[in-house]
């Protein structure tokens, strides 16, 4: 499968990212290098291999249900570009999810 | 274009995806407080701001609690789940993900038993229930820009989704009903809906009853309230059929309960553009429930309310109706079992009768103060006392409801009340005899009634007495004493 310039458009819309058209013909590139990279895996035989999920071999790492002490909402709204009383304020969005 | 021929007979066919808050101190992923109510952003730390660097920890108690909902909905405990990343984008969620369980949920294949209106029980599946977290909260109304707040964001909760087996708008009521009672039972949701702690989305489709295919199906979000599920349900129903019925299609859509104008409209086709690309979660490891932790938590699995329904039906012989009213909350379950510590060795009779007691004037009164059952005023060990001195003929009916209202001022026995009040039923004929002579002689015209013929004239007289002696005379023994004089001469 072959990544064009129309899913590297709707992958950055995704993400609310812009580009110019000369970055987006880079990315395609890259895209497809990757891809092509990682379709060497198919070549091996998988059948018997459970699939991996994290590469360490960890389970159970919990915590108890305890509150600590949050972050001071000066610090929390410190990187805002935009805020009033103690909310962040961001464009209006239209309508809700 | 196909024609309908009339008289043809529709079906429904619904699932239901239910968002239940967990109980819990903390967050799913981190140490901040859950607590409801704070300031804006007063409850968020680097983790819910999607910072960085950070490493979510998964919160224990989530896990022991979406296991007890699994076993109390028949589910099958997956050993070993994982988390996944579900990517989206909006201003309340920091990370651009929620995350959540994808592939690998913790609970499957479990169901829950609903009872329908006719008497027939009938089980819902359950396809799975998972954990994931709240996103924030965008105020779009306050400002000309939307406000944030992350206090919600990382809160735990647990998503359960029933299998496509219910078929009506009722039904949808009675499984969410039953939902709520469970969670509730289990402590591990307080079940308001108003408040946002319990939500309710539901996939809806109509099929010509007897057809083995689903039709095209509308997914309903939005249905915040109890009242709402059953209304916004039927709506939708026959909006389907509607359009089948004018040889019209169903278009697979999101749709929005409007609950102002009671009628779904359309969500934009922009904000369900969704492309989630879930993938696993590489900052949390794999969540392994072996034996002996489940084999934990199921001891402190309750007695859960459809077989504490069938128990108090069996146990104490109560009708079906007042069963399942006892039971709808545990609280108010426990209520009545602690109501019935003094009548234990007492008959079917006095179980009953503190079930009424316990259904009229103490549940009327929690309703009237909008308080919950371990508010209540009156220790649930008084309503049983009451009913004993009812039944050993200390004080009568009407007397007793006058000790209730003063129980529900003062914290005091019903024993001590009456006597204190002087409350104790005279049930010593000969202090009612005197009585019953005086109101004779006071109404000879009424005697003469009486012995005319006119019986009726009995009630007149005992309320007379019952009057002059404040109600404490016992009914009975005057109607006796009043009969014997009267038919006597």
């Amino acid at each position: 499968m072959k990544v064009t310039i129309k899913d590297v458009e709707y992958i950055a819309k995704l993400a609310r990212l812009e580009y110019s058209d000369e970055e987006k013909k880079t990315f395609t590139k890259q895209f497809n290098t990757i891809l092509e990279y990682i379709d060497k895996l198919n070549e091996l035989n998988t059948d018997d291999i459970e699939p991996l999920s994290h590469v360490i071999e960890l389970s159970n790492v919990v915590r108890e249900d305890e509150v600590k002490q949050s972050l001071p909402v000066e610090e929390v709204l410190k990187n805002a570009p935009s805020k009033t009383d103690t909310f962040f304020k961001v464009p209006k969005v239209i309508g809700g999810t | 274009m196909t024609t309908v021929a009339e008289g043809i007979q529709y079906e429904p066919v619904i699932g239901l995806e239910v968002h239940a808050q967990m109980l819990t101190e903390s967050k799913a992923f981190c140490a901040c407080s859950t607590q409801f109510g704070r300031k804006a952003n007063h409850n968020v730390c680097p983790v819910c701001l999607g910072m960085p660097g950070v490493l979510p920890v998964l919160n224990k108690k989530l896990v022991e609690f979406i296991v007890l909902m699994g076993l109390a909905t028949n589910c099958s405990i997956t050993s070993r789940s994982i988390f996944a990343r579900k990517n989206y984008f909006y201003p309340d969620l920091p990370k651009g993900y929620q995350i959540s369980q994808y592939e690998e949920p913790i609970c499957r294949n479990g169901f829950v038993e609903i009872d329908l209106p006719d008497g027939n029980r009938k089980k819902i599946g359950i396809t799975r229930i998972h954990m994931e977290e709240d996103a924030g909260k965008s105020i779009h109304d306050q400002d000309e820009d939307t406000l944030i707040d992350i206090n919600r964001c990382g809160v735990p909760l647990i998503e359960i989704v029933s299998e496509p087996d219910i078929r009506s708008a009722r039904e949808a009521y009675l499984y969410l009903s039953k939902i709520k009672q469970i969670v509730t039972y289990l402590g591990i949701c307080d079940g308001n809906m108003e408040e946002g702690s319990l939500r309710c989305d539901a996939n809806v489709s109509v099929r010509k009853t007897g057809d083995e295919q689903f039709g095209t199906k509308t997914e309903v979000k939005n249905l915040n309230s109890f009242r709402y599920v059953e209304k916004a349900l039927e709506y939708e129903i026959h909006r389907q059929i509607d359009l089948l019925e004018s040889a019209d299609h169903v278009v697979q859509e999101t749709l929005l309960w409007d609950a102002d104008n009671g009628i779904v409209v359309p969500m934009r086709s922009k904000e369900e553009a969704h492309d989630y690309r879930y993938f696993p979660d590489p900052d949390l490891v794999p969540v392994v429930v072996d034996e002996p932790w489940i084999a934990g938590i199921r001891e402190r699995l309750p007695e859960l309310p459809t077989e504490r329904r069938d128990r108090f039906i069996e146990e104490y012989e109560l009708p079906r109706y007042d069963a399942d009213v006892l039971t709808v909350t545990r609280d108010l379950a426990d209520y009545y079992e602690a109501a019935l510590q003094p009548v234990k060795d007492g008959k079917e009779k006095s179980y009953k009768a503190v079930s009424n007691w316990v259904m009229g004037d103490v549940l009327r009164v929690a309703n009237e103060r909008a308080i919950e059952m371990d508010q209540f005023p009156i220790s649930p060990e008084y309503i049983g006392e009451l009913v004993t001195l009812i039944e050993d003929g200390t004080i009568s009916g009407k007397i007793a409801k006058d000790v209730f209202e003063i129980m529900l001022e003062e914290q005091k026995s019903p024993a001590v009340i009456i006597q204190e009040k002087g409350m104790k039923q005279v049930s010593d004929t000969s202090e009612i005899e005197p009585v019953v002579q005086e109101i004779l002689g006071k109404y000879p015209d009424q005697v003469a009634e009486y012995r005319g013929g006119k019986t009726k004239v009995l009630g007149f007289f005992v309320g007379q007495v019952m009057r002059a002696t404040k109600g404490k005379a016992n009914p009975q023994i005057v109607n006796d004493l009043i009969k014997k004089s009267l038919d006597a001469e």
